[in-house]
């Protein structure tokens, strides 16, 4: 398996990331600063990582999602490689529209930083097949804005789609609908906010984040 | 020309920093406070005669990068 984790400035898990994906899945990966417009050939796996991309400025994720490599990012995604993003990774999903709705700050006005209990609602996207029978992880999260937001319409359309992959087992920060983890309608664009690459190995208090790694080695 | 543009979050977005804003305000005795919002402006200078030409250029901004219009509204000041 061949990956590639973007680097943008402010990132602070992009080698967390490297790593979790080396050690889960024994995949090479390619570290790719933000202002490249062109990715290695052949990835298999894209990670947009946590962190605060542009210092979070005017809103998480936004100068990022217009950076020049996620232009490539965006034409890998409708080529079908596989994207995941991880909590200010999945901001800028959003902010970029490969994903559909937005986050917002913390209802409880807190950043939150602990593990949580996820509900596995899909164990049949390429990300979660190596959970097999499993309908619960543990991953930890660390977000400040993390409270997943959609009009009415649009949350109506992500559940009626089956796009709704993990969702909180105790709502840490108000996002509608327990959501924790959301996929595209094309079934290759994951966004989340819990951190895999905070999760896994036993040693980090939660090896599930090897799983979600893992379960892209069958299409790899 | 001098621009102004405002952003706030849509009607029926919760604003928590809105929310304890007020929840501040009130305990400071002003009780009569309501519905606090917090936004943001976003000022600049652009080149350009034609106010009206720099309102569409500015909505084109702000539908790109200064409003995120799935949570956020946005209004634009020309001088």
């Amino acid at each position: 398996m061949k990956a590639a984790v973007v680097v943008f400035p402010g990132s602070n898990c992009d080698r967390d990331c490297k790593v979790a994906v080396e050690r889960s899945t024994g995949a090479s990966v390619h570290m790719v600063w933000h202002a490249e417009t062109a990715l290695p050939p052949g990835l298999d796996l894209i990670v947009l990582p946590g962190g605060f991309s542009y210092g979070d400025y005017l809103r998480c994720g936004a100068m990022a999602a217009l950076s020049p490599v996620m232009a490539e990012v965006r034409k890998a995604a409708e080529r079908g490689v596989a994207v995941i993003g991880i909590c200010n990774g999945f901001q800028v999903l959003c902010e970029s529209g490969l994903l559909p709705g937005a986050l917002l700050r913390n209802a409880a006005l807190k950043y939150v930083c602990k593990p949580v209990d996820l509900d596995i609602v899909r164990p049949d996207t390429r990300f979660t097949r190596a959970f097999g029978s499993r309908r619960r992880a543990v991953m930890t999260v660390g977000n400040g804005e993390g409270a997943f937001f959609a009009d009415a319409d649009t949350l109506t359309r992500i559940e009626a789609e089956g796009q709704v992959v993990f969702r909180y087992a105790d709502n840490p920060n108000g996002s509608l609908g327990d959501i924790a983890g959301l996929i595209n309608t094309g079934g290759n664009v994951l966004g989340l906010m819990p951190h895999p690459d905070r999760s896994f190995e036993a040693e980090l208090g939660s090896a599930d984040g090897a799983l979600l790694f893992q379960s892209l080695l069958e299409t790899a | 020309m001098r621009v102004r543009v405002h952003v706030f979050l849509k009607p029926g977005v919760l604003d928590v920093q809105g929310k304890a804003v007020e929840n501040a305000l009130h305990g400071l005795g002003w009780s009569g406070v309501s519905d606090v919002r917090v936004g943001k402006t976003v000022e600049f200078d652009l080149a350009g005669p034609d106010p009206a030409a720099a309102e569409g250029e500015v909505r084109r901004m702000c539908e790109t990068l200064l409003a995120n219009t799935v949570i956020e509204g946005y209004r634009i000041e020309v001088a």
